[in-house]
């Protein structure tokens, strides 16, 4: 699989900023190597705080840092990390409005064979549900470097998703705004909103779809929360149907966040949602449960089509 | 955001310097007073809103009154000082010891008391610090209080400040597992600046914590845990003054301070019905009147 995996940026950006401001830690959970903080490790042994394998105590110590004036990253692979510290997510970073950059290392179904206990598909629900925190999934590398400078200096509390799985670069010059998607391709047919390793498997999509004569806008949603709804709206209007793609449960992730939007405005458009529904994987690599559950450029192209046909 | 009462602020500092400078006896004398009179405060807050955690309200006032009156290096005017200590109460359903004491620094008027769990005020159930002055973190589910106390503590070590860190742990909450998480932290990373302080009253929600799930023998545990333990009478002013500020080592310090839920108000005291039990009105004025002696 050619490609980038973003947890090389992250760790460039994060060594990067750490030489500019002394404020700037790392929290992590015997995560060293995974969480790809080696070279971190080697040039800051002091403002690496590793915790061993201790999720609800990595969080409450972040908290803690942010507290006392430090920038912590928080980082550990996404489905320890969310599910085993959600309270602390909850109550000692959003609620307590602590500035503390959460990681979500190797997320959506990254550990491909490791199988479900190991996936993070429901990472983007249970933190969409939290008031307060910013979630924000980089769709490639360069996208990832601006995001963790944002997240630096943000001063809010942050949810970052920090893909593994390789995946091109797609953002080109387009630079990162919280809040905001970026549209990465125009259209008027139908409307792909995608994040993370769907963006650009959605960029391939429409450009299939350009052949069959169907023009697809593409939106990298990078930002989960808040979602940009004026993007959303736009869509509706100018492109008439929409389509969503992530590597998570469409149960209240981008799928739901979207349709939340779609349904309460005066004229719905017709909406179709990939992702994973409620179901845990089967044995097999990401490569192969992506094709598996649906999230290839060619579902989605056949998604964007199909939508595009009806609406017309 | 509440705002510092200047009065009240002023009077606390001459009542720590008055404490400061008293014999001994007189010391005890005058934390005691200070001590019940936050009592009597609380327990007409909580029958005012009919609601709150009065039990573990009065066997964490002494070790409040304490650290508020005599130990902590805060400012009431300056709540955000960057190098004044740091207190946080874990067990945050006793929110309204926190509030009747911090009421009592002048971190902000006393009459805000009065709103305590109403519509809108700042006095939620569990302390909120984006609403109330001197409140550190957000507390109320439990096993959270002490994570965060040693991230400062590590915060504190990585900016070479001398301030310390204080938490106070309810006893049933030690059965949450993150406590012990990051009590292998502390003793790990050696946190000297860390001070924990398990109010031991031996009594949670709905038993004995010894029927419930045992925690004794809880002073080897935390010793186990890399911790240097102390074992107090959590009402003798004296000996937590002493305890808390006598040297310390190169560890973080646990103080098991031995307390009776309800403390001072006899037919309040050990009882597990009064966790969180509203007193009536003649209830409230025989307790009042026994704290008044």
């Amino acid at each position: 699989m050619t490609g980038f995996d973003c947890r090389v940026a992250f760790a460039e950006e994060l060594i990067s900023l750490a030489r500019e401001d002394e404020r700037i830690v790392a929290v992590c959970n015997d995560s060293v190597g995974s969480s790809n903080l080696v070279q971190f490790a080697r040039e800051f042994p002091d403002r690496l705080i590793n915790v061993g394998i201790a999720e609800q105590d990595m969080v409450g110590v972040g908290a803690g840092l942010a507290l006392s004036g430090y920038v912590p990253f928080v980082c550990g692979a996404s489905p320890f990390l969310t599910g085993r510290a959600l309270e602390q997510i909850k109550a000692d970073v959003a609620y307590s409005q602590s500035p503390v950059v959460l990681c979500g290392m190797s997320p959506g179904m990254a550990y491909g064979e490791l199988g479900p206990t190991h996936h993070s598909i429901e990472d983007l629900s249970w933190l969409r549900a939290i008031a307060g925190l910013g979630i924000v999934v980089p769709a490639d590398p360069d996208e990832t470097r601006q995001a963790v400078r944002w997240a630096a200096g943000a001063a809010t509390p942050v949810f970052l998703r920090v893909g593994r799985f390789k995946v091109p670069a797609v953002t080109g010059d387009s630079s990162f705004t919280f809040g905001t998607a970026t549209r990465l391709r125009d259209g008027d047919d139908v409307t792909v909103v995608a994040t993370g390793t769907m963006v650009s498997r959605a960029l391939e999509a429409a450009a299939e779809a350009a052949e069959q004569g169907v023009s697809v806008r593409v939106l990298n949603m990078s930002t989960i929360a808040p979602l940009d709804e004026d993007a959303i709206r736009s869509a509706m209007r100018e492109t008439g149907a929409i389509v969503t793609a992530e590597e998570a449960t469409t149960t209240g992730g981008l799928g739901a966040a979207v349709a939340a939007v779609v349904v309460t405005e005066p004229h719905p458009v017709p909406m179709r949602m990939l992702g994973v529904h409620r179901e845990f994987a089967p044995t097999g690599s990401t490569a192969f449960l992506l094709e598996h559950f649906g999230l290839t450029a060619a579902d989605i192209r056949a998604a964007a089509i199909g939508l595009a046909r009806a609406d017309a | 955001m509440l705002v510092a009462d200047p009065r009240t602020a002023a009077a606390w500092r001459r009542l720590r310097q008055e404490i400061a400078d008293a014999a001994p006896a007189r010391r005890r004398e005058l934390l005691r007073e200070r001590a019940n009179r936050s009592r009597a405060t609380d327990l007409h807050m909580i029958g005012r809103a009919g609601l709150g955690h009065v039990g573990g309200d009065l066997s964490v006032l002494d070790i409040l009154t304490t650290l508020y009156f005599a130990v902590l290096r805060i400012d009431p005017e300056k709540p955000d000082w960057t190098d004044r200590d740091r207190f946080v109460l874990s067990k945050g359903h006793t929110a309204g010891a926190l509030y009747t004491t911090l009421a009592a620094a002048g971190f902000f008027s006393s009459a805000e008391l009065d709103t305590f769990a109403g519509p809108m005020s700042a006095l939620n159930g569990h302390p909120n610090r984006v609403k109330v002055p001197g409140v550190e973190t957000n507390t109320g589910p439990l096993g959270h209080g002490l994570p965060i106390a040693v991230g400062m503590a590590v915060a504190g070590r990585l900016s070479a400040s001398s301030r310390h860190v204080y938490v106070v742990l309810g006893d049933g909450e030690l059965q949450e597992g993150s406590n012990w998480e990051a009590a292998m932290t502390a003793g790990h990373r050696r946190l000297a600046n860390l001070t924990a302080i398990v109010d031991r009253n031996r009594l949670q929600q709905g038993a004995r914590t010894e029927e419930t799930n045992a925690l004794d023998p809880l002073d080897d545990k935390f010793r186990a845990f890399g911790w240097d333990v102390r074992i107090v009478d959590g009402h003798d002013h004296l000996a937590l003054l002493d305890t808390f500020t006598s040297a310390r080592g190169d560890r973080p310090t646990c103080v098991i301070a031995n307390t009776i839920k309800g403390r001072g108000v006899s037919f309040m005291e050990d009882r597990v019905e009064w966790h969180h039990k509203v007193p009536t009105a003649s209830q409230l004025e025989t307790a009042v009147a026994e704290l008044a002696r």
